[in-house]
């Protein structure tokens, strides 16, 4: 597996513009893995986080490329700094009788929050990095996921210590 | 101004303030608005070409014979659609053209209306950048960010989607004095310790190679390209697109490199240890097998587009911004500098250089009997003393065009480089005519390619403008016939072509035809054409089968070329 990148793009918030990036990647054949857009602070700006995977040099090429789009306005790879990243899950589980009380306790472990609840099931409410997500869903599958919907990753840079 | 003015005027005023002359267009029911203010636009110049994609292609042989943006306006739908081939051909080369295309009312966008198509998302990744403009208050801006756009930077094409009621709209526009984009500052200026650490590096070398690139043509750097080589007595080779960037008659001058390039280019390509590459790309076709070219060359790598560094091949030493200039600068450096005699410093490598040359020139087996193409080029490069602009289609007339024309001065080829579209040539030629009315345009095409554009025959008849095909006629899809003869052992699947009566089909458009079957008369036939202040057709019945050579299989090294 070649190593994950996540890159922030602030792009110009009008119509199209999120088409010209993924259509980059289809376009060049990179990869994108996950894409979260919204609006930030300034209605005029998207911030885009991808994630994406390859080696040094096609890395260095999507972040050119992205660079070269006329609406793109900073483009910033995460991976090369101190930076949180978040994800989030929201999953129906199977819950009856005997499986019940122990799907609340991996919810309990892993700090889920139920957001519904029905007599034969839950829906848990997952936020964390990739691994965590991997890790709560792998044990979640055992009790049988109904329905699962996962975001794209969000990440921040950390802000300097001193 | 306060005046109220509707988009079609809006339009024209823009075109005015952008200095254009001359637009290649296509009328339809979207765009009726246009050209009904056409009408009341003496200074814009308005030609009606027979097909879109001819309308692009033009407004590219514009572009590049003048150095200014060109202009073609359509209509929606399959008008639109006609560019792309153009559009994409501009785009592959880096050729500044701005198409305005009609678009249905934007209260049907969305609604499969007769005529709509989404161009905007069509033309997305071959492009520059392009708009659709669904407010009038936005047309003046945008109309001329786009021209911004397609000079600035790594030019390129733009095209701007014109909704009809926007173009019948009324606004008092505000024309912007100035166009500025927070998120397009392209980098001109060449950052001058990158630029001293590539000169520490050239005269370190022991065998430098100067490799450029359409950068250069682009940039107009050709005059400060040549004074650096000459300075520093540096061989010289290009890729197609940077032909005419650099003497063809200068001893440093090596030939164009590549598939089809000399045995010297790329074999001095192949030693050299330092490689100064300017304003060019590492295409494919130049680079053959990646990891054998220029395997033992540390790299200077100069161009505008970031992206264009490091994609194919690692660069040492890395510089953004304009070939002219880098090139300047380091023109600067070496004014510092204590004069060497390096063609005493370099003297081996130059040896070597040119015993290349001597081994295997450029050639090609006389024939007493039969017309050989490369003949034919030669002729109307020594007829035309090297002076004529040139444009090309694609395939085997490109290539010996390229091969056997030794441009001596930038914008003088216009060929398309990078797509390789066949039917280029005749409608760019057309464009260059219009931006050039005085000088002599030659499309030296294949008996395929000029079929694929010849309904343009009647718009330079009407047009008046002399333009001259130089048809190399072998009754052939030429180049593919080539790849089947070597590598498919000669099983000619669809490249034995019938052609038409070109000298009928030159005078049914009233043009002049004229037609050499033996070598003999080859020089009476382009002394005629050149003669005749009119458009021709030569046709040329040239050796079937002939190959250009030298060739590098697909996928193979630069160094293990098929010679003859």
């Amino acid at each position: 597996m070649e190593p994950r990148h996540t890159i922030s793009v602030w792009v110009e918030n009008i119509p199209g513009v999120l088409s010209r990036v993924t259509g980059l990647f289809s376009g060049r054949g990179f990869n994108i893995e996950s894409l979260c857009v919204a609006e930030t602070m300034d209605p005029e700006v998207s911030r885009i986080t991808l994630v994406t995977s390859g080696d040094e040099q096609i890395i260095e090429q999507i972040i050119k490329q992205l660079r070269k789009l006329i609406n793109t306005i900073r483009v910033v790879d995460l991976s090369e700094l101190d930076h949180v990243e978040r994800e989030m899950a929201l999953v129906t589980i199977k819950a009856e009788d005997k499986s019940r009380a122990e799907v609340l306790r991996i919810a309990d472990i892993f700090r889920c929050r139920v957001v519904d609840v029905s007599p034969s099931t839950y829906t848990l409410e997952i936020t964390g990095n990739h691994e965590k997500l991997e890790a709560v869903l792998g044990l979640l599958k055992l009790h049988g996921i109904l329905d699962v919907v996962r975001s794209g990753a969000l990440a921040i840079q950390r802000s300097k210590k001193e | 101004m306060t005046k109220k003015m509707t988009g079609a005027q809006i339009f024209m005023e823009c075109l005015k303030r952008e200095g254009v002359k001359h637009i290649f267009g296509y009328p339809g029911g979207v765009v009726l608005d246009i050209y009904d203010e056409l009408t009341r636009q003496p200074d814009i110049h308005h030609i009606l070409v027979r097909h879109e994609q001819a309308a692009a292609h033009a407004a590219d042989g514009y572009a590049r014979a003048s150095g200014k943006v060109g202009v073609a306006l359509v209509t929606s739908g399959p008008g639109a659609t006609n560019t792309v081939t153009g559009i994409a051909s501009a785009y592959m080369d880096s050729i500044p053209i701005v198409v305005f295309t009609g678009q249905v009312p934007t209260a049907l966008i969305g609604n499969d209306a007769f005529q709509e198509v989404d161009i905007v998302g069509i033309t997305r990744p071959c492009t520059k950048h392009n708009y659709l403009v669904k407010d009038i208050n936005r047309l003046a801006y945008t109309i001329h960010e786009a021209f911004h756009i397609a000079r600035s930077g790594r030019p390129g094409p733009v095209l701007v989607d014109l909704p009809k009621d926007v173009i019948q709209a009324s606004t008092v526009p505000k024309f912007p004095e100035e166009i500025k984009i927070k998120s397009y500052n392209p980098t001109y200026h060449a950052n001058p310790r990158q630029v001293k650490r590539a000169l520490e590096m050239i005269l370190s070398a022991k065998k430098p190679v100067l490799y450029t690139g359409g950068g250069i043509i682009l940039s107009n750097a050709a005059e400060e390209l040549t004074e650096f080589a000459r300075a520093l007595q540096i061989p010289v080779t290009s890729t197609l697109m940077g032909l005419g960037g650099f003497p063809g008659d200068d001893p440093r001058w090596m030939g164009m490199l590549g598939m089809h390039g000399t045995y010297c280019a790329n074999m001095a390509v192949a030693n050299a240890d330092v490689l100064i590459a300017v304003g060019a790309r590492f295409d494919d076709r130049v680079t053959g097998k990646l990891s054998e070219f220029a395997p033992h060359a540390k790299i200077v790598h100069i161009d505008i587009d970031p992206s264009s560094i490091s994609k194919n091949v690692v660069v040492d030493v890395p510089i953004v911004g304009d070939c002219r200039d880098a090139l300047t600068q380091l023109n600067e450096l070496l004014k510092d500098k204590p004069h060497r005699d390096m063609t005493t410093v370099w003297g081996q490598w130059l040896d070597t250089v040119e015993d290349w040359e001597k081994k295997h020139p450029l050639t090609y087996t006389w024939s007493d009997t039969t017309i050989k193409p490369q003949y034919v080029v030669e002729k109307l490069w020594e007829l035309t003393k090297g002076e004529a602009y040139i444009t090309t289609e694609v395939g085997q007339n490109q290539m010996w065009a390229a091969q056997f024309y030794k441009f001596k001065y930038p914008r003088r080829l216009m060929t398309s480089g990078g797509l390789g579209a066949m039917g280029y040539g005749f409608p760019a030629a057309m464009g260059v005519q219009m931006a050039k009315p005085d000088a002599i345009v030659i499309d030296i095409a294949g008996d395929g390619s000029i079929q694929m554009n010849i309904q343009e025959m009647i718009t330079v008849v009407e047009n008046n403008l002399p333009v001259k095909v130089a048809i190399l006629n072998n009754s052939f899809l030429g180049m593919v016939r080539q790849w089947q003869q070597l590598f498919y052992e000669r099983r000619y699947s669809a490249t034995p072509m019938v052609a038409p009566d070109f000298v009928k089909l030159a005078e049914a458009y009233g043009a002049v035809g004229l037609m050499a079957t033996r070598p003999e008369e080859v020089e009476p036939v382009i002394k005629e054409a050149l003669n005749t202040p009119r458009p021709v057709i030569m046709d040329f019945r040239v050796e079937p089968e002939e190959c250009v050579m030298p060739m590098v299989p697909a996928g193979k090294a630069t160094t293990e070329m098929l010679l003859a």
